[in-house]
């Protein structure tokens, strides 16, 4: 089931923690609710300035903890939502229909599908396989195959 | 954009936007079969337009603006040829009297409106169940004839003849466009849910090789029961539905091994269930529960689901609350495949000797004689308390009993490992 997260991206307001007004508020709940309304919205959410954030910095093998707030202001993330669409052109179409999240300036809201654990294909050795079929042999012993809707 | 990139848009468009338009027609012409010519004829301008002036900002507009200019020319050169001036110009009337929608949220809550019409009307029960459903996925769904005819594995033209027959009978019986009230509410809100969740099962039995429009059928029948919830809030039922479907839904990743077979519940890798659906259906669950004492049916399977749900390891399943919950279920239905579920949960619960008191009870039931699972739960309890001949016979006469080769298999394996070693 393709789940496509819809990044929206950070601003000298969001930055600043400037919120939006309330007719702007207003116009990102009307979409919100579109989501909601056609089933397809899974997960949203705004993220707090980055100056409220750290990172984690790897350098071969140290890490550092850095505070931010960060530089590349506008490809901070600032927000996210996730939806469920059948396919890109259906995630970018609803995204298309997103108010500008910078009330007027300019930005983008990017569009990428999330990967999903059949996308990693079937990474079993034989030697796993052989072991999995008959953990479930025994377990099948144990426990039966006759659950109802536990049946998977 | 090219032509390819416009039209794959366009579907995606047609996929959003359907609904609302067949809907907003059909309050309109009062008749769904009408609605879906008028927005199909809708549809063909835009694939005509699209290319060359670009995807409009709000589709769902043009899209019904469309519908309408068109279907005022045709009843004009419809009446023109007939000469029913009378006719022509009450049609006329009440079509322009129509407000053409705007981005209005009050307009929205209408459209809402025609959309719960639209699934209602679509699940009357004057038609089979099989033609509700058709009816609905190409209604409200908005897919095609041709995806519908794959997803449930049957040819293109016996699915475009259910279809329509569905909307002749609709017609033919003057079903008027309309949500019923009272307990013709209830009954039609019951089929509209039974619909959606015979999407989703044709959807969550698909296997590995089957087409993958199959599968989506979840997803389709996931956002049906969305789309239903936000028109319905207050039913506890609809949102236990979505609930059960969400968690269902969240173990489809851990369900297939890699080579294509089905892995039961107890078996699968919990890492691969899908938190995010989880987390909703705990929340659809909550919602239902705080609309409905006591639980139907839906909401009941959807709490079982939770359980399991919510147990890290399987050994943290809390099978008593299952049992208990199944029990629920059983006094609701009266459903005896639903009484061997419960007999499972306490022989986990419990111990194997009081669920097979249990068992012992369902086996007169007419309903169960051909059941391969009743024998096969049978067997497993004997085999736990030590019966093994007996086990082994009920194992024998389950493997007899399934359709199902690798079930077969299965079972006669496990009764081969209860023969006696000789000597």
């Amino acid at each position: 089931m393709p789940k496509f997260m819809m990044l929206v991206k950070a601003s000298a307001d969001t930055e600043a923690g400037v919120l939006p007004t309330t007719e702007q508020f207003a116009e990102m709940g009307r979409y919100n609710e579109e989501l909601v309304k056609a089933g397809v919205l899974l997960a949203g959410d705004g993220l707090h300035p980055s100056r409220r954030g750290a990172r984690i910095e790897f350098r071969g093998n140290t890490k550092t903890v850095v505070d931010g707030p960060f530089a590349e202001t506008k490809e901070l993330i600032a927000g996210f939502w996730i939806i469920q669409a059948k396919s890109l052109d259906e995630a970018v179409e609803w995204a298309r229909r997103a108010p500008n999240p910078h009330f007027g300036g300019d930005t983008n809201i990017e569009v990428r599908q999330l990967y999903a654990p059949e996308d990693f294909g079937g990474a079993l050795t034989d030697e796993l396989r052989e072991q999995e079929e008959s953990q479930r042999a025994r377990s099948q012993a144990q426990h039966g195959s006759s659950h109802g809707t536990t049946l998977g | 954009m090219t032509a390819t990139e416009t039209h794959r848009a366009i579907e995606a468009v047609w996929r959003m936007e359907s609904a609302r338009l067949i809907a907003g027609l059909a309050r309109i012409v009062r008749d769904v079969g009408i609605a879906e010519d008028l927005a199909q004829d809708a549809l063909l301008a835009a694939l005509e337009q699209w290319p060359e002036s670009g995807v409009p900002d709000n589709p769902g507009a043009w899209l019904m603006t469309t519908a309408k200019r068109r279907s005022i020319d045709q009843l004009r050169r419809r009446a023109m040829l007939e000469r029913k001036h009378d006719q022509l110009g009450h049609e006329l009337e009440s079509l322009q009297e129509a407000a053409v929608p705007d981005l209005d949220a009050a307009l929205d809550d209408h459209i809402g409106d025609d959309v719960l019409r639209l699934m209602f009307t679509a699940c009357h029960p004057v038609l089979p169940t099989e033609a509700r459903v058709a009816l609905t996925l190409r209604l409200v769904a908005g897919l095609t004839t041709d995806q519908i005819a794959r997803a449930f594995l049957v040819p293109e033209p016996t699915m475009a003849q259910r279809i329509v027959r569905a909307k002749r009978t609709l017609a033919d019986a003057h079903v008027p466009f309309e949500v019923p009230r009272g307990a013709e509410f209830d009954a039609r809100l019951a089929s509209v849910l039974q619909a959606i969740y015979l999407v989703f099962n044709e959807g969550y039995s698909a296997t590995a090789g089957d087409e993958w429009l199959r599968p989506a059928l979840c997803e389709d029948a996931l956002r049906l029961g969305r789309v239903l919830t936000g028109l319905v809030p207050a039913e506890a039922e609809a949102h236990g539905l979505v609930a059960l479907m969400e968690l269902q839904a969240s173990r489809s990743a851990a369900r297939l091994a890699p080579t294509g077979e089905p892995v039961l519940l107890l078996d699968q890798d919990r890492a691969r269930w899908d938190r995010l659906l989880v987390t909703r259906g705990l929340a659809a669950l909550e919602r239902a529960e705080s609309l409905g004492d006591p639980r139907g049916p839906y909401t009941l399977q959807a709490a079982i689901a939770a359980c399991h749900a919510r147990a890290r390891t399987k050994e943290d399943t809390d099978w008593p609350r299952i049992a208990g919950l199944y029990q629920e279920l059983a006094e609701l239905t009266g459903s005896p495949i639903v009484e061997l579920n419960r007999a499972v949960a306490l022989s986990m619960a419990y111990g194997p000797a009081l669920a097979l008191e249990l068992v012992d009870s369902l086996r007169e039931e007419p309903a169960l004689r051909s059941y391969h699972l009743l024998p096969a739960v049978r067997g497993d309890l004997l085999l736990r308390l030590g019966r093994s001949d007996e086990a082994r016979a009920e194992l024998e006469r389950a493997a007899s009993l399934t359709r199902n080769e690798r079930e077969r298999a299965l079972l006669l394996a496990r009764a081969a490992t209860l023969v006696p070693a000789t000597g």
